[in-house]
């Protein structure tokens, strides 16, 4: 989260609202560890990544309907359990856990 | 008004304080964070999860996961139960405990055109660079813009004064090839905990080196197992800036253990 933190003040400075996605858990193969950061603001601009490049589109979008709706912070899971809500799969066949919320804290 | 925890996160990361950051990820109070920074040795505590039982035993993990420098997930009671009997017929509150711990630091001694090169390397990778040289007009920040800090210093004094600091994760490049300086550099980077020790030169330079590090007692096989000399993963490079790598990547390798062959021909899991 380190390296997105300059991002971010810029974004808020300027007034925009803020979601930060990280990666809380990795199971079997991932490109990032935890801690992985990616921060998204209302317009669409993002700093960070959360994987190889597999899955930020789609953690993009959650944010935006995170901030979209004002909502609280949730758990957001990519990979191949059938389930889940996300068809975006990781090349790599992991699972990737995400807690994505609003940065108004 | 009160200073919000993320601008306090962001304070205490910036001027390099050792924090952890927790938050609830799921269950009863999603999204609430707690902060546990050491200041000067000491623990700092701020925010709340909803509970004061919970608030004590996050936080006394949360020291717990900084202070090893580790990130990841824990569940507990919405009062703080942590044992499994206790977390029956409870709703499980999730906490993800973060660490940031400060940059790893790279020390190299020797103000050369290799040193340049390493310390751009470095900082790309994320490391704290010091440039220690003994030379005055050798040692300056304007051939060095990449350091966070150049030291007009001989070896002894600066592993006197700072060796303490060094652990696992950091890392000693002794590059000048002058035994005067790396005699004591050697010596004093293997009194620390330092994870990589890299020694530059020929493998006559080292075959010399090894001779008058014997002269002052620094023979025993745990001592020079720890010194990587010649420096560096043998990429056949010839330029500062490949070298620089070939440093780099050497000291990534030690941090994990892994071979640094090509993943062409091994087998088994990429990130294990």
């Amino acid at each position: 989260m380190r390296e997105i933190l300059d991002d971010i003040d810029r974004w808020r400075s300027d007034g925009k609202k803020v979601a930060v996605a990280r990666v809380v858990k990795i199971e079997g193969s991932g490109p990032r560890d935890p801690g992985a950061a990616m921060a998204v603001n209302e317009d669409g601009e993002v700093a960070g990544s959360v994987s190889g490049g597999c899955v930020e589109g789609a953690v993009v979008s959650e944010a935006l309907a995170i901030i979209g709706e004002n909502a609280p912070g949730r758990m957001v899971t990519f990979g191949y359990s059938d389930d889940e809500a996300f068809a975006v799969g990781l090349t790599c066949g992991g699972i990737i856990r995400l807690y994505i919320e609003q940065l108004d804290w | 008004m009160s200073t919000s925890i993320y601008q306090q996160f962001t304070d205490y990361i910036k001027n390099e304080t050792p924090v952890a950051l927790a938050t609830i990820i799921e269950g009863p109070g999603v999204g609430a964070k707690l902060l546990v920074a050491r200041v000067d040795g000491v623990e700092k505590v701020i925010g709340s999860l909803g509970h004061p039982e919970l608030d004590r035993v996050v936080a006394r993990d949360t020291a717990g996961e900084l202070e090893a420098g580790r990130t990841g997930v824990r569940h507990y009671g919405p009062e703080g139960q942590a044992t499994p009997e206790d977390l029956i017929d409870t709703p499980t509150v999730v906490v993800f405990i973060e660490s940031f711990s400060p940059a790893p630091q790279l020390w190299i001694f020797g103000a050369v055109d290799f040193t340049a090169a390493l310390g751009r390397v470095a900082k790309v990778l994320g490391y704290r660079v010091t440039v220690c040289d003994a030379r005055e007009i050798f040692a300056t920040k304007r051939r060095f813009p990449m350091a966070d800090e150049v030291m007009v210093t001989w070896p002894t004094p600066m592993f006197e004064k700072r060796g303490s600091t060094l652990g696992p994760r950091d890392a000693v490049c002794i590059l000048t090839h002058d035994p005067k300086f790396d005699v004591p550099a050697v010596q004093g980077a293997l009194s620390t905990s330092v994870g990589y020790i890299g020694v530059m030169g020929s493998r006559k330079t080292h075959n010399k080196r090894l001779e008058r590090l014997a002269e002052v007692g620094v023979n025993s096989p745990e001592q020079l197992s720890r010194l990587m000399s010649p420096i560096g993963l043998d990429l056949g490079g010839r330029t500062p800036e490949e070298t620089a790598i070939a440093i780099c990547a050497e000291i990534i390798a030690r941090r994990t253990g892994h071979s640094a062959t090509s993943l062409k021909n091994t087998d088994g899991a990429i990130h294990s």
